[in-house]
């Protein structure tokens, strides 16, 4: 975003002013306070009309905070666990135990990497088979004990690679999806920044599916989907904002049900302030959920997720 | 994650009137064929073995016995949740699909038999938007194993489809939740759920109800996988097999319990389903 270079320019030269008015004594306060208004003002002209492509940047920037950042703002004491005892340990996908306030709980979260190298480690937050398999483990976990299970969703989508095929991919996506729709504790799914695809609802069959203000998700990337609808690549734009991809369109549509604000300009710009609003609605959604018995949450969650879809009645007037 | 286009499938159309040849040539060994022999022949190339494309009326005539199918399906169309448009509007292509197959949406729902035994039986249909899975697909199927469940008849999904219908958006990735979902009332009820993947089960299919069968069957020529090969070649470059998502792909990586030919699927649910019902 050009324009978010402006801002940072201009942030810096306020940082700048400020440290001249304090090394030298030249009397530049009321110059700083100007350009502070300025520069609120501009960055609320710039963030309060996001189209839907921003956000998708947004959700997809380098600075935003992933799933270890809020595991470890939000949670206590996590400790992770490893490996999906058949393959392998997909590190872009991470499970493991934490404390949530007064709760034991379960975490199962996709990770994407800082670094090159990190991202090398992590497959830049893309799920294998082996982490949906590692999610599964979570799962089953979670249920012996009662622990409420907590998912943070943040990948482009699963893994496309041959070995990804060849440890059937398709089929650990679908094995997650059965044992999330029917799993004996609560769940509660957040968006944090990219929900691409099935690599996402793969972990996202929950009680309470929540995003964050600038995240995004979608049946497939706003990329994808121009190259295969307008058969062109450069039309990601259109695409972004047919889809309906934002976390406030998809509110609209009743498709999840809440959305955690962030400041101005994304999480990034910050990311106590999100994560505190984050770990607020978290609890409220988990208290509510303790309020049910088991059977009581697994029949609900079932006719959520049975009750899913749009169509219309009755086929057109005049046809068969 | 329709990640195939529409394509031209060699069609065999002997009932309609603007069709007056009575030959085709076999777009695989290029012998020239006489048509009413092929369609009778289950679509298949009576020269060199070929498959050629079965719509999903075509299918469940394959399968069920004569006079024994009820269609069963909800009387619902395709919305258009998002007021969808790319290079042509949503609503335009459903319609245009639904004239071109006579069909509501990509999927015939019915009652039947298979050699006596009661099923529904479910078959996608390539022809309609790809076979996609928006709403209408995800609920058929949805009621379909309700109704199995209800009836105490096992459960038959021939699936032919590309994966999530993009038009609709979230709608259409979260039917993979749903069926996924409803997929446990035949489980509860110990019904048997057999899986039959054609030429293509892919995608948001393949990555969920299509692989929960209690019971997977490929028919010989399907093509089974996630991303399909042009998504893995553009986004990580990687050289991919010539076998790659095949049948054989599948069955060697044991995604499938079994390859079966086209000629023999009916007579091989037959017996499949006759050790279910048996035992009940």
């Amino acid at each position: 975003m050009s324009d978010e270079r402006t801002l940072d320019l201009l942030e810096a030269k306020i940082a700048e002013l400020r440290k001249l008015d304090e090394v030298d004594g030249m009397n530049l306060s009321e110059e700083v306070a100007r350009l502070e208004e300025r520069l609120e003002d501009l960055r609320r002209e710039l963030y309060s009309s996001l189209s839907d492509w921003e956000r998708v940047r947004i959700a997809r920037h380098p600075k935003r905070p992933y799933a270890l950042d809020y595991v470890g703002e939000i949670f206590d004491g996590f400790y992770e666990l490893h490996g999906d005892r058949i393959s392998g340990d997909d590190r872009a996908i991470i499970v493991g135990l934490a404390r949530f306030e007064k709760r034991r709980i379960v975490v199962l979260a996709q990770q994407k990497g800082r670094s090159t190298e990190e991202n090398k480690k992590r497959f830049f937050g893309m799920t294998r088979p082996q982490g949906f398999r590692k999610g599964l483990r979570a799962m089953a976990l979670a249920e012996r004990f009662g622990f409420p299970l907590v998912t943070l969703i943040d990948t482009p989508g699963a893994y496309p690679g041959l070995e990804s095929e060849e440890q059937n991919i398709g089929g650990a996506i679908a094995e997650s999806l059965l044992s999330m729709s029917r799993l004996r504790v609560p769940i509660v799914s957040v968006v944090i920044g990219e929900g691409g695809s099935g690599g996402a609802l793969a972990i996202g069959v929950a009680d309470r599916v929540l995003m964050l203000e600038n995240a995004v998700y979608s049946v497939i990337s706003p990329e994808g989907a121009a190259a295969i609808l307008w058969k062109d690549k450069e039309r990601a734009k259109e695409a972004a904002a047919a889809l309906q991809l934002t976390a406030g369109h998809l509110k609209d549509l009743e498709l999840i049900d809440a959305v955690v604000p962030e400041p101005l300009g994304g999480a990034h710009k910050g990311f106590a302030e999100t994560a505190n609003g984050l770990r607020e609605e978290l609890a409220r959604q988990l208290n509510d959920l303790s309020a049910l018995s088991i059977d009581e949450l697994v029949d609900a969650r079932y006719a959520r997720y049975r009750s899913v879809g749009r169509f219309r009645r009755g086929p057109p007037a005049g046809s068969e | 994650m329709a990640i195939f286009k529409e394509r031209q499938y060699l069609r065999v159309d002997v009932d309609k009137d603007r069709d007056e040849s009575l030959w085709m040539k076999c777009k695989s060994c290029d012998e020239l064929v006489f048509k009413r022999r092929v369609r009778e022949n289950n679509n298949i190339c009576p020269n060199c073995g070929e498959y050629f494309f079965l719509t999903s009326t075509e299918r469940i005539e394959s399968l069920i016995d004569e006079g024994s199918f009820v269609d069963c399906a909800e009387p619902i169309m395709a919305d258009d949740p998002l007021g969808f448009s790319d290079s042509r509007p949503y609503e335009e292509r459903i319609e245009e699909a639904q004239k071109r197959t006579g069909l509501l949406d990509a999927i015939v729902l019915g009652k039947g038999a298979i050699d006596g035994i009661p099923v529904v039986i479910a078959a996608m249909d390539f022809r309609f938007v790809g076979g996609s899975m928006g709403s209408v697909v995800g609920e058929q199927i949805c009621h379909g194993i309700e109704t199995a469940s209800d009836e105490g008849r096992p459960f038959i999904l021939v699936s032919s489809s590309g994966g999530a219908r993009l038009q609709e958006g979230l709608f259409s990735l979260l039917q993979m939740a749903k069926t996924a979902a409803v997929r446990q009332r035949l489980a509860d009820a110990k019904l048997p759920f057999v899986s039959v993947m054609t030429y293509p089960t892919t995608g948001g299919v393949q990555a969920s109800i299509a692989s929960l069968g209690d019971v997977i069957i490929a028919e010989r020529g399907a093509m089974i996988g996630f991303a399909g090969r042009r998504v893995i070649e553009n986004t990580i470059a990687q050289e991919l097999p010539a076998h790659f998502q095949t049948d054989a792909f599948a069955f060697d990586h044991g995604f499938v319990d079994r390859v079966v030919k086209r000629e023999d699927l009916r007579d091989e649910l037959a017996s499949l389903l006759s050790f279910f019902v048996e035992a009940r």
